[in-house]
């Protein structure tokens, strides 16, 4: 896949998901098997009113929508793909105010299975919000299962 | 005796109604008692995948996390409204903080409503263990399923 196509496909993806245009997220990156997501700050998404900190959920849905979009960009080119586990760590508060960006990686492929890893992170790089392991269907288009 | 009903009520409102993401995902509370069920109203906006059409996997696993973090907060509550104590509190309680969360998808989320309800295995001082279960149509064919740790909030 060319780099101008697979940008295309990346910003069909995010603008057929309608959760994640509610939650405005656009693509930083798009690779072979890898996706690099942002997610702007969002009043609409605090968890913890007292601080204005971003609710564990939306980080949640932003790094799963994120391996989503790292599984489609496999050079195996699955049709589709659903979450089977998703395993999140949190290790700290995001700083409020701040854009969140997830990065996925699609390490490994089966003929059903794509297993990924994922980490969020806010304008601290060095320092990871929390990160994700999940294995997600694979469904490769067109393929008689 | 429904005074003791709007009491529990108004503890309940007081835990839920400050958090805005709640609110986003439009998240509500059925209870029964001490007995919670959180409901997901539907709404196409929490839709991941059109085709299907089913819910976000994302969403659901929020919606399996805030379940399990206002049923811990819950159990705090209650023993404070209900153990002499009766006043109840005017600020938010402080919520538990997530520290793992691993959900289990079982078949994808129909564009309708869901409900969940938590369980809390084990409940330290410090950690929690909560296991928790999501369903739409049959209570016993569940769509999703997760557990997850938690820090409790310290007293000081």
């Amino acid at each position: 896949m060319s780099d101008d196509l697979r940008a295309q496909v990346a910003r069909q993806f995010i603008e057929s998901i309608p959760h994640a245009r509610a939650l405005g997220m656009s693509f930083v990156e798009i690779g072979a098997g890898t996706a690099e997501l942002s997610m702007p700050y969002d009043k609409r998404l605090i968890g913890d009113p007292a601080t204005g900190v971003v609710h564990g959920g939306a980080i949640s849905t932003l790094m799963d929508t994120c391996s989503g979009a790292a599984v489609m960009a496999h050079p195996v080119n699955p049709g589709s793909t659903a979450t089977l586990d998703l395993r999140i760590d949190y290790m700290r508060a995001a700083t409020p105010g701040q854009t969140l960006v997830a990065r996925a990686e699609c390490y490994h492929v089966t003929r059903t299975v794509a297993f990924v890893r994922a980490v969020a992170m806010d304008d601290n790089r060095d320092n990871p919000v929390a990160t994700a392991t999940g294995a997600f269907t694979v469904e490769i288009a067109g393929a008689d299962v | 005796m429904q005074v003791v009903k709007k009491r529990r009520d108004a503890a309940l409102a007081t835990l839920v109604a400050g958090v805005p993401y709640i609110r986003f995902l439009n998240i509500t509370f059925d209870r029964r008692g001490d007995e919670l069920t959180s409901v997901l109203n539907f709404d196409d906006q929490i839709i991941g995948n059109p085709t299907l059409p089913a819910i976000h996997g994302g969403v659901t696993a929020a919606f399996l996390e805030t379940t399990a973090i206002i049923q811990l907060g819950w159990q705090e509550l209650w023993q404070e409204i209900e153990g002499g104590d009766a006043s109840v509190p005017h600020s938010l309680p402080r919520l538990p903080k997530t520290i793992d969360f691993t959900v289990d998808y079982l078949r994808s989320g129909l564009p309708r409503d869901a409900y969940a309800r938590a369980r809390v295995n084990r409940s330290g001082r410090r950690y929690a263990s909560v296991h928790v279960e999501a369903w739409q149509d049959n209570r016993s064919r569940l769509f999703a399923q997760a557990t997850g740790h938690f820090l409790m909030p310290s007293d000081t």
